[in-house]
């Protein structure tokens, strides 16, 4: 039996070739997206919010904790009080855009977290079957508890914190993760490429790591934006039942809180928060349509 | 189908075996100790380690977990620190009001939400159609609560139309004022489902009316409501029961928000309440009661698409 070998030029030729096709796809992949307005829509409104999270000090016109007394309930459009204050006199603008902070930090943090989990779990039950009954059986028994109930009893018995909502909501995505990951996976698992890999002997962490992960990332990183737009919802629901982000600090939930006691003269407490939390869920969620019709038409 | 529903109930088995034990868990495994957590800080050593023996805390985990399951199986889920009564009797106190609730939502959502995805279809490419999508994506984007708050400002502060909170029973009031009084709420809670459900008609009703057979009607010469009603719908009606029936189950768990917001005496009330106060195994009676029911309701879902569609119980 002769041994297949490449000589070193063909080897440089191949993965020259290889890096110019990748090229090619990335480039097209760019122009989908840029000629899909939902996704250029949501991406922008994304950004937005972004550079108002990492710029907040510089944006918010007053610290947003600052209490003047005198300016209580000050009409929108005061002077210094742009979007009008709340019953401490604080500024409402300054306490949206620390909102926003927090709502893009548990965002960000909570599904990176799960999709990080998720994908664990989900490769490694597809890819060996002893563990893949235990794993996918406690998926569906976690996916049983009602979403927004998990997360108040897990708020219930770790206490009231930011970094306890990111904790309490990636567990809530874990579950739906890892299903998504593992079906993904399941399907490229099959191809031939993956069964020529393991008879040329490639180990098993190297099949799934470096040929199977990539390829389930698209379906993966849709699922990711969805419950982006989830932990932004549950984040604020969490606050505003006041079992979320602690009362000083400013979470669009806990602003819309104390907005609804005085909703009867305060209209603009609920209004401009909750025309935030509206424009950033829609934002995340057109921004998810566009990104699954881009990467993964099949499911569409 | 015996074949199948005996199959679809062994795997409700292990389902139900790791809900229960997180749900146990949740508890159990609380930084610090629960019963000083019960107790407050003001508790002497004393009365802690008292707690901690009547409630079984000393015994190992997996013994606390069978006496705990043997108890919801005799009826015993537990007691609540500060209300009278068995705990059952305290959940279905507060279930009364959270059903309703629930009920006008899914009604809603279904009534507003097929009819306009069915129109959203039949006029696909339209202006029309263009509109009722933005709608129905307005509608998943809006979370509950602020769809209450919402409504609250327009219709009870703005408008004075309907009451903005409160909770009038059917037995006391009668239908009218309870209607009155549960119709906020429940828009509130329904909307995103009515969102969900406009996308689930208009989608699979555009599925089948591409469809050969949908040519081979037309060719024939059926009529276009016939088309729509008798050939699309009913086939769509499938996709369409799921979304319904799911709508159910997160309206049950939505209802938490939407009871604080309208001051509605249900489970939301119950549990938030519960947890303020860390009356601990009343979340836990709660949250195990909810998960129980969203188990019995997709298991009844999936027996209906079972009697439906023969291709589900053959596979």
């Amino acid at each position: 039996m002769t041994e297949f070998s490449l000589s070193s030029a063909d080897r440089s030729r191949l993965s020259e070739r290889r890096r110019e096709l990748l090229r090619e796809q990335r480039r097209l992949n760019l122009r989908r997206f840029f000629r899909n307005g939902h996704a250029v829509a949501g991406a922008l409104i994304i950004l937005a919010m972004v550079l108002l999270a990492v710029f907040a000090p510089l944006l918010a016109p007053a610290d947003p904790l600052a209490q003047t007394v005198a300016n209580r309930f000050a009409k929108p459009g005061t002077e210094g009080y742009l979007l009008g204050a709340d019953k401490l006199g604080r500024a409402l603008l300054s306490r949206i855009i620390y909102g926003a902070r927090v709502s893009m930090i548990v965002g960000v943090s909570s599904s990176l977290c799960s999709m990080l989990f998720g994908m664990i779990i989900g490769l490694y039950a597809c890819y060996y079957k002893a563990i893949d009954n235990v794993l996918m059986r406690i998926c569906d028994g976690l996916s049983a508890i009602p979403s927004i109930l998990l997360a108040i009893a897990l708020m219930a018995v770790l206490g009231q914190s930011l970094v306890n909502v990111i904790f309490a909501l990636s567990i809530v995505y874990i579950p739906r993760m890892a299903r998504i990951s593992r079906s993904a996976a399941l399907v490229v698992k099959e191809q031939t490429y993956i069964e020529a890999l393991r008879s040329q002997g490639a180990s098993s962490f190297r099949i799934i790591w470096r040929h199977i992960a990539p390829n389930i990332l698209p379906a993966v990183v849709v699922q990711a934006s969805f419950n982006f737009a989830d932990a932004i919802i549950t984040e604020a629901s969490l606050s505003f039942l006041g079992v979320g982000v602690p009362a000083p600090q400013p979470s669009w939930g806990n602003i819309l809180a104390e907005g609804r006691e005085v909703i009867t003269k305060a209209w603009w407490m609920v209004v401009y928060p909750g025309l935030a939390t509206a424009l950033a869920v829609m934002g995340t969620n057109i921004f998810g349509d566009g990104l699954r019709d881009i990467l993964d038409p099949h499911t569409n | 189908m015996h074949k199948y529903l005996l199959k679809r109930l062994l795997s409700l088995i292990p389902v139900l075996f790791v809900v229960s034990l997180a749900i146990f868990l949740l508890i159990h495994l609380v930084p610090g100790d629960p019963a000083a957590a019960i107790l407050g800080e003001e508790a002497s050593p004393e009365q802690i380690a008292a707690l901690r023996e009547t409630l079984g805390f000393n015994d190992p985990l997996p013994l606390q977990y069978l006496r705990w399951v043997g108890g919801l199986f005799r009826g015993d889920w537990g007691t609540s620190f500060f209300m009278e009564g068995t705990m059952l009797e305290i959940i279905g106190a507060h279930m009364i009001p959270t059903l309703q609730q629930t009920l006008v939502a899914v009604g809603f959502a279904t009534l507003i939400g097929v009819p306009l995805g069915m129109l959203a279809a039949i006029r696909h490419g339209s202006p029309l159609d263009r509109i009722i999508s933005a709608f129905s994506s307005v509608g998943i984007s809006l979370p509950s609560f602020l769809m209450g708050l919402c409504l609250v400002l327009l219709i009870s502060v703005k408008l004075r139309w309907l009451p903005s909170s409160g909770y009038k029973s059917i037995a006391d009031f009668g239908w009218q004022t309870h209607i009155r009084y549960m119709l906020l709420p429940g828009i509130a809670l329904g909307f995103i489902e009515m969102g969900l459900i406009i996308r689930m008609t208009r989608s699979s009703m555009l599925e089948i009316l591409s469809a050969d057979y949908m040519r081979m009607a037309k060719a024939k010469g059926v009529s276009r409501r016939r088309m729509f009603f008798r050939h699309a719908l009913m086939n769509a009606l499938i996709g369409i029961l799921t979304v319904v029936g799911l709508s159910f189950i997160s309206c049950l768990g939505g209802a938490i928000v939407t009871e604080t917001i309208f001051n509605i005496p249900g489970l939301g009330k119950l549990t938030l309440n519960a947890v303020m106060r860390r009356d601990y195994e009343v979340v836990q009676a709660v949250v195990l009661l909810v998960s129980l029911m969203n188990v019995l309701c997709t298991l009844i879902l999936d027996l209906l698409y079972a009697l439906i569609d023969p291709r589900v119980r053959l596979n």
